[in-house]
């Protein structure tokens, strides 16, 4: 019975991650249908900025957190103006495609900078603790609560950001349809560069929440991590915030449960395999309501 | 067609100078070969070692290790009253340039070739070991194949190593944990995508259950995963009393470190795949106590014969030899030890004199060559105490 709790626990703590990382996903997508495939990638140069600043400057993790964050909301603008500017009206298959050469041109880049060999954050950047329930039967960490309390925090901001403000309107509008929205005097570079600013800062905060939780980054930290972030985003609805929230929980509770009870060497293919029924059977995800294609 | 007369005029000539030129060449080969060397020249032994390319750092240390050796040799007055002379080259961590290094040492007449360090260029460099009967030996190739033909199961006769092969370090592990740890109930955590943990995870278990311990859990994981409580969750409630996690220290790491977040506190062991610095950052020193792992060497080693070595290599170097640098001080210390038994530098000679090594002392451990070219020595087993590598015992085959 304990076994049980625990297993959900874990998934719980490994979902918030994924959660974490399909937020960006999300928000992206639902304002400009843009797969950003270079959203795991973005998360690794993320956790990278964080490293440094805690390794060279001496940070703590919240500083390490917010430097991280405005570095990639930087980089998010830049790759937005140089990658998937000049393609806005050519098919969307070509800046899928684009996004990919973009997430293999950060990993790579990565490596020929920094050398693939592995890091791990100095000693005492974040103090563990444990906490034990049921003479010892049940474990959770501060890490575990760090990582569920952010999530949920940006979760709420995103959601308040791009419900209630005055560029999250704009944001909408732009979503529904771009060249209204320009005629009605919004300035849609600017829109969707705030977009990719506070999407590429929600995965740097990711990344540098992952590399603290694991206590290692490489280059290539964002690949699986991306693509599980991106079923659970696909899962919960893709473009709807609360959403990802929910399909990273499902993901990670999951995943847990077929390590748990089943083979731990069949966790990615049922991930993989649930993105395939969601997609075959309810294509627009949990939370997602069928509007069917406006004419 | 002027031009073209000209042209093939110019050919034949090239073509009558090349000749010419190659039958001096020949000539002068057949004449050393003729005139036996006095007995003061030196033996010569070539080295193909990987200096340059992927897996440069090993070639570099083990050739410190092999040069250390042959001069200590030299200084002591060489071998049957010879010094050694060796030609050191570089195969660029390369299959097919391990082959041509071969080939171009002997043909600088060596007796007997050292090198390359992994499996797949000792398998390059085999066959021209084997045509020209000249012994090699590989100081750090561990798979199988280097000197056992997979197919037909007959043991090469030229190549013999100094390592033991992967899996065996897992029986060992096996019976230490029976032995020594006294556990009853083992669980597995291995990584499922290297043939290498794999092979320890095998061995661990046969010779486990051979000793009456039962496994109550067998789990997988891949490189580059990162989560791994839920798989750990389940081994902990199996209650072994101990962990055996084959795999490399990115991975194994992050698995003690979950582990004792999780609550358990029986020994983790593992493989020589542990042996990093990077495996306390990742880990933490705390969650490693009460690990156990085994290696070829340790530097760590309170053996007289283990201090000297560091010792010297320090001095020689400016850093702690690692366990390619041993082994390569070790394969040296064999060759030369073969040719003194053999009492001649005939290849064939050496050959038999090597596949009769027995009880040969290195800084690796005590060893004798089994049938299969391989040798049979113990493994160190090294405790983590916080973080610190502590060398607990050798144990025995």
């Amino acid at each position: 019975m304990y076994e049980f709790f625990q297993q959900m626990l874990n998934g719980v703590s490994l979902g918030s991650i994924y959660a974490l990382i399909a937020l960006g996903y999300t928000m992206v997508y639902g304002i400009i249908n843009l797969i950003n495939f270079a959203h795991g990638d973005i998360m690794m140069v993320g956790a990278y900025v964080g490293f440094f600043s805690i390794a060279i400057l001496g940070v703590g993790v919240v500083p390490a957190m917010v430097f991280a964050m405005l570095a990639c909301a930087l980089l998010g603008v830049v790759i937005e103006k140089l990658a998937y500017k000049p393609l806005r009206n050519s098919t969307r298959i070509a800046a899928l495609i684009t996004a990919i050469g973009v997430s293999l041109f950060l990993e790579y880049a990565t490596i020929w900078l920094l050398t693939p060999q592995q890091r791990s954050f100095p000693i005492g950047t974040f103090p563990e603790k444990n906490y034990y329930f049921f003479d010892q039967q049940l474990v959770l960490t501060n890490k575990d609560l760090f990582v569920l309390v952010a999530a949920v925090a940006l979760m709420v901001l995103l959601q308040y950001i791009v419900k209630h403000t005055r560029i999250g309107k704009s944001m909408r509008a732009v979503s529904q349809d771009m060249e209204a929205a320009m005629l009605m005097g919004i300035n849609v570079d600017k829109t969707i560069s705030y977009t990719f600013a506070i999407g590429s800062a929600l995965a740097a905060a990711a990344g540098v929440m992952v590399g603290v939780y694991y206590n290692t980054i490489d280059p290539l930290m964002g690949i699986i991590p991306g693509l599980k972030a991106f079923v659970a985003a696909v899962i919960g609805g893709i473009g709807i915030i609360p959403g990802a929230m929910m399909g990273g929980f499902v993901m990670g509770i999951l995943e847990a449960l077929v390590s748990g009870y089943g083979s731990s060497l069949y966790r990615d293919a049922v991930a993989f395999a649930v993105l395939i029924l969601i997609l075959l059977f309810k294509p627009t995800g949990i939370f997602g309501k069928d509007t069917g294609e406006k004419v | 067609m002027k031009i073209n007369k000209k042209l093939v005029l110019l050919l034949m000539v090239a073509f009558l100078v090349s000749i010419v030129a190659g039958c001096g060449g020949a000539a002068t080969k057949t004449e050393t070969e003729k005139t036996p060397a006095p007995a003061k020249e030196p033996i010569k032994i070539g080295l193909n070692v990987e200096l340059s390319g992927g897996v440069a750092s090993y070639g570099t240390n083990c050739r410190n290790g092999i040069v250390m050796a042959f001069d200590e040799i030299n200084k002591a007055g060489g071998v049957n009253g010879r010094k050694i002379e060796y030609i050191v080259m570089d195969c660029k961590s390369d299959a097919a340039e391990a082959t041509n290094v071969a080939a171009r040492l002997v043909q600088k007449q060596v007796v007997a070739l050292i090198g390359p360090l992994v499996t797949g260029s000792v398998l390059g460099a085999t066959p021209i070991a084997t045509q020209n009967k000249i012994p090699l030996v590989a100081p750090a190739a561990t798979a199988l194949p280097a000197t056992v033909d997979e197919e037909t199961g007959k043991t090469k006769e030229f190549v013999f190593r100094t390592c033991f092969l992967d899996p065996f370090q897992g029986g060992l592990m096996g019976n230490y944990a029976a032995d020594t740890l006294k556990a009853k109930k083992a669980a597995i955590l291995m990584d499922t995508s290297t043939d290498y943990a794999k092979g320890l995870a095998q061995a661990f278990k046969e010779s486990f259950t051979k000793k009456g311990g039962t496994i109550v859990a067998e789990e997988g994981f891949v490189k580059g995963d990162k989560d791994f409580k839920s798989t750990l969750t389940k081994i902990k409630n199996k209650a072994p009393d101990v962990v055996y996690v084959p795999g490399y220290y990115n991975e194994t790491g992050l698995i003690a470190k979950q582990a004792r977040e999780l609550g358990i506190t029986v020994p983790l062991l593992g493989g020589d795949g542990w042996d990093s610095a990077d495996l306390v950052n990742i880990a933490g020193a705390k969650a490693l106590n009460h690990t156990f792992f085994t290696n070829h060497y340790s530097p760590q080693d309170n053996d007289p014969k283990v201090v000297k070595f560091v010792q010297a290599y320090k001095a020689a170097y400016k850093t702690t030899p690692d366990a390619f640098a041993a082994l390569g001080y070790d394969s040296a210390y064999l060759v030369a030890d073969a040719i003194k038994r053999a009492g001649s530098t005939d290849g064939v000679k050496i050959k038999d004199a090597l596949a009769a090594t027995t009880n040969f002392t290195g800084v690796t451990g005590t060893f004798s060559m089994d049938q299969y070219h391989n040798p049979v020595k113990s493994a160190v087993l090294i405790e983590m105490v916080d973080g610190k590598q502590v060398v607990r015992t050798k144990i025995k085959p």
